[in-house]
């Protein structure tokens, strides 16, 4: 039984959702090969390979998967597939974006957002935004499984030298072409392994807002920076900052939720968060009711004072 | 060119799901439904481009029980020309509903497919990649812009870090995120319109499509539930708190 997991990497560093989900892995059993693919990612290959429990990582390095586009990727993941008994990637926007593609190929189940491994074929997930959690089961020979990175610990790297086996990729698809990206990038740590997050809500009521009110706080904090769907829709913050059951999830040692009134669909993302502070002016706010600490005011006046507080 | 969009019905999003007391499932005895929020995005966006003139006819698809026919009106009312309800009472996997939109799209040949990212209910995020997987053809998932040019779609996607420009020869599918657009609403008339508009109604087996799950749900409980903690009187009492009791500054 040999367990294959799909690393997330931007061709030079791996993703910490791959840690996690090499966790993952490693409760299902103990065979873990990683593939790492994209162009010019030999570094993430060898970073990987000191990953402990990693028993050998799968190297394809070609110029048509720099975009690795998810045509692509499901091709090659298939191709290898046959010899493993489970298919893992982070539930990530990349993962999410090809790992059914591949399940599809296979003519197998997938099983998203896994949080428990129970056993080999037996698996617990979120569903409607988190308010029930499902066992479910597979006999499909092939297990496709996308896994909850804030459900696992990070595997720990260092002591693993596991052997880079290079591989051919199938020909890349000619019909999908990447013609562009605007990536940002930031100072901030990742918003998905942050321990400390700083996110803001409608209530902030503009960008100028959201930047002048939440950025000393995050600093203060060294946090990321999150936001509520409306705070993202009202363009207040970009859209990968949208935490909740159709953004990212977080669970983050401190959570402080601003001018974010609490609705299912953004506790979905954050309530797993082991400390949780809201600073609203409703004191019926749901937020409220997931809240370790709160505090009821005016955030225009209460964020700044928390900031002075906290030199 | 056609457009084929298919809609699911969901437990409406303002209502929170209850786990039922024997562990079998979500109770959904006398609850809202309503139609995916993602699909009517889906919808919203065929429309558009149909109001545009790049696209001539918008078919909504329902996979699952009859009551699906009220999902398929209100897709009809939003501006879909005509519907097709896949009509089964099996429970349906994505790969399933994948499959079957599948045998659908090689009889109707649409030149692109528009589903929503995730359904709220069992929050798979699975059908459009798996039907694009099915089809050979390609895919934009969590599309926040989409073009028609000639044979080809330009979709921006929201990716991690940002936007994503892809460019896919039809036919392709695409997925919406929140950011796509905004849904109308139905309007009195067109709701009226709507009921004269055909839905045809098909099985699973007349599409030769096998639904039988996969995945076999052994119970379903509730999450631990979070205690809510105190209300502090001031920034300075937070601090402390946050410094003395969590410990986690
Ligand atoms: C399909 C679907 C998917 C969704 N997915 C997500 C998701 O992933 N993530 C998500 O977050 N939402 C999601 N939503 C949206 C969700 O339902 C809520 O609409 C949204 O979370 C509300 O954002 P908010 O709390 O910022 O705004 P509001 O609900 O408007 O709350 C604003 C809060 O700010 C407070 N406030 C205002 N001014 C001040 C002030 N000066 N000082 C202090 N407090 C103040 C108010 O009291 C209020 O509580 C989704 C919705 C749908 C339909």
């Amino acid at each position: 039984m040999s367990i294959l997991v799909i690393a997330e990497h931007d061709n030079r560093t791996l993703k910490g959702a791959t840690l996690n989900t090499i966790t993952a892995a490693a409760a299902i059993g103990a065979d873990i090969h990683v593939l790492v693919a994209g162009s010019g990612c030999s570094a993430v290959a060898e970073a990987v390979s000191s990953i402990n429990g990693v028993i050998r990582v799968l190297l394809a390095d070609a110029p048509h998967l720099d975009a690795l586009l998810a045509e692509d990727l499901a091709k090659l993941v298939t191709q290898l597939a046959g010899g493993y008994s489970h298919v893992l990637a982070p539930a990530t926007a990349f993962g999410k974006n090809f790992l059914p593609r591949v399940a599809a190929l296979l003519d197998v189940a997938q099983i998203s957002d896994v949080v428990a491994v129970e056993s080999a074929n037996t698996f617990v997930r979120p569903i409607y935004a988190g308010n029930a959690l499902a066992t479910v089961s597979s006999d499909d020979p092939v297990k496709v499984l996308s896994v909850r990175a804030t459900a696992f610990e990070g595997a720990v790297g260092g002591g693993g030298s596991a052997p880079i086996t290079p591989i051919t990729a199938p020909a890349g698809f000619a019909r999908t072409r990447c013609v562009s990206r605007e990536l940002a990038t930031s100072e901030r740590p990742e918003l998905a392994g942050a321990k400390v997050i700083v996110s803001g809500g409608r209530g902030l009521g503009s960008k100028e807002n959201y930047d002048a009110v939440l950025e000393p706080l995050a600093d203060a904090l060294g946090a990321a920076l999150g936001a509520s769907r409306a705070a993202v829709d009202a363009g207040f913050a970009p859209n990968d900052y949208q935490v909740g059951q159709t953004g990212k999830i977080v669970a983050p040692q401190l959570y402080v939720a601003v001018g974010i009134s609490g609705a299912i669909q953004h506790l979905a993302g954050m309530k797993d968060s082991k400390v949780i502070v809201a600073i609203n002016k409703d004191p019926e706010a749901p937020i409220f009711q997931v809240a370790d600490y709160g505090v009821v005011g005016d955030l225009f006046t209460l964020v700044p004072e928390l900031v002075s507080n906290l030199k | 060119m056609k457009v084929l969009v298919p809609v699911k019905r969901v437990i409406d999003y303002n209502v929170k799901a209850r786990v039922k007391a024997d562990g079998s499932g979500v109770d959904l005895d006398n609850v809202k439904m309503a139609m995916n929020p993602f699909d009517e995005i889906a919808v919203e966006e065929a429309v558009r481009l149909k109001e545009a003139g790049s696209v001539s006819e918008v078919v909504a698809v329902s996979c699952g029980v009859a009551a699906c026919q009220e999902t398929l009106r209100a897709a009809l009312a939003l501006g879909a020309d005509r519907a097709v309800l896949v009509n089964t009472d099996v429970e349906l996997q994505p790969l399933a509903v994948a499959k079957l939109l599948k045998a659908l799209c090689d009889r109707e040949l649409p030149s692109l497919v528009i589903c929503g990212k995730q359904a709220i209910d069992d929050d798979s995020n699975q059908t459009g990649q798996m039907l694009a997987a099915l089809l050979d053809c390609g895919q934009a998932t969590f599309a926040s812009k989409v073009k028609l040019e000639g044979g080809s779609a330009m979709v921006t996607r929201e990716v991690d870090g940002g936007l994503e420009t892809l460019s896919l020869e039809l036919p392709a599918v695409i997925t919406t995120d929140l950011r796509l657009n905004e849904p109308r609403y139905a309007t009195l008339p067109n709701i009226m319109k709507a009921k004269k508009k055909p839905i045809d109604t098909l099985t699973p087996a007349e599409l030769g499509v096998d639904v039988a799950p996969r995945l076999k749900t052994l119970k379903v409980v509730e999450p631990p539930t979070r205690q809510a903690g105190e209300i502090v009187p001031d920034i300075a009492t937070l601090v402390s708190r946050l410094k003395n009791q969590a410990k986690v500054i």
